[in-house]
């Protein structure tokens, strides 16, 4: 069953309806809930990933009801007693370094140019390897650097920085012959989710 | 926004008008008051978060540096090549600057558009908080697939002959557009084009000399 939150290229969700104008929060409760998001963050017992998989957990249904900041609120309640953070004098974890960005002690493996495909999306777990670009080619146009790697620090195993590649698919390998021949998306991929590919390989289509 | 509408986003004794709001204003309130007593977040840093991010960050800082590069050839080169040092130099009111800013550049043949489909990244610390439209799954979902057909239902009409670039913000990177340039805005000052840059123009949905939302 595909994640409810992977919603890159899924029909029929329908049209996008942008407000002429909206204020920052529909309602209070979203700032606090924003406002606890970040604080949690700040001190240290809350990850980006570890939150992220929050939401994503979530039941799909609810998943898709919800408005942005009842998403945030249904990871953190159920995320921040998971990590300790409502346990009796319990301490956050030892801090992390700043941001994401980190050491890898290994050259990249891949360089700008290189066609490479993605792999098949690990159905467990948090990962950030979006589905409609699994087994497509794509072109590196950029090797970002080491960064802190979510498949791993979502669930408690560790920072485990991968090298990051902004990657580019045409929009006929990931949608097939009818794509539009003049469009491409560019997404941001860790190294573990790549695999060299032969330029030349047969096209890839959707049918 | 008429005078009921306005009462209602800011008056925040206001009492929720349906069931739902009103449970899930009461969830974070528990929530919070929780954190609060084990000493995971203090009152004040929600405060002082909530009021920067409502009164400080927001597309203005992007429209500054849009503005910027418009005027400065030398700044743009900067802004494309390390984003992160260049915004430095402007002294922005910005957020946690974690996480990098990319800038990608709008020209004659190719416009670029930004979205997160895995959830809702968005460059925050410089522009604010992201539109529920952004935020939304039909965005979400369709404009890595038809980003032309997108662009056009949101009043973006691109020539058939001009490559779309969608960026899909799946990891700790964060994109920002610098659009183009408007037509005969050459005698602008540097503070009249910083009016001409929209929040969505910043995202790729709109074209720079828009009417501007903030």
């Amino acid at each position: 069953m595909p994640d409810v939150h992977d919603l890159g290229g899924r029909p029929g969700l329908g049209r996008i309806e942008r407000e002429a104008r909206e204020p920052v929060f529909q309602a209070r409760w979203e700032g606090r809930v924003m406002g606890m998001v970040y604080a949690s963050r700040r001190a240290n017992w809350l990850n980006l990933d570890a939150f992220r998989h929050g939401v994503e957990r979530m039941d799909p249904q609810r998943y898709l009801a919800a408005s942005y900041y009842e998403r945030w609120l249904a990871s953190i309640e159920r995320v921040l007693p998971e990590l300790g953070a409502l346990t009796p004098g319990a301490a956050p974890p030892p801090l992390a370094p700043y941001g994401f960005e980190r050491e890898v002690g290994a050259p990249a493996r891949f360089a700008v140019g290189s066609t490479l495909r993605a792999r098949a999306r690990n159905p467990v777990g948090h990962t950030r390897l979006p589905g409609y670009v699994s087994g497509k080619r794509g072109i590196v146009v950029s090797v970002r650097g080491g960064y802190v790697f979510p498949d791993t620090n979502a669930h408690g195993q560790g920072e485990q920085p991968q090298y990051l590649y902004s990657v580019r698919f045409g929009a006929r390998e990931l949608w097939g012959a009818a794509a539009d021949p003049r469009a491409s998306v560019c997404v941001d991929l860790f190294e573990p989710y790549l695999e060299a590919a032969t330029s030349g390989a047969r096209e890839v289509r959707d049918e | 926004m008429n005078e009921h509408d306005h009462d209602d986003q800011h008056d925040h004794a206001h009492e929720p008008s349906d069931p739902e709001a009103a449970r899930l204003a009461l969830r974070a309130e528990a929530l919070e008051a929780l954190l609060v007593e084990r000493g995971v977040v203090r009152r004040e840093s929600i405060d002082a978060i909530v009021a920067r991010y409502e009164n400080e960050i927001g597309p203005l800082n992007g429209a500054k540096l849009v503005a910027r590069a418009w005027s400065d050839p030398e700044f743009k080169r900067r802004l494309l090549a390390d984003a992160r040092a260049a915004i430095a130099e402007l002294s922005l009111p910005v957020g946690d600057t974690a996480t990098p800013i990319v800038v990608v550049e709008n020209t004659p043949g190719v416009h670029n558009v930004v979205v997160c489909t895995l959830c809702s990244c968005y460059p925050s610390s410089l522009l604010g908080l992201p539109p529920r439209w952004y935020k939304s799954p039909p965005y979400r979902a369709r404009v890595v697939r038809e980003p032309r057909a997108v662009l056009r239902e949101l009043g973006l009409e691109l020539p058939e002959t001009t490559e779309v670039r969608v960026w899909d913000s799946s990891a700790e990177l964060r994109y920002l557009v610098l659009p183009e340039r408007p037509l005969g805005s050459e005698e602008a000052s540097e503070a009249e084009l910083v009016e001409l840059v929209s929040r969505d123009s910043l995202i790729g949905v709109a074209p720079a000399g828009a009417p501007r939302e903030r």
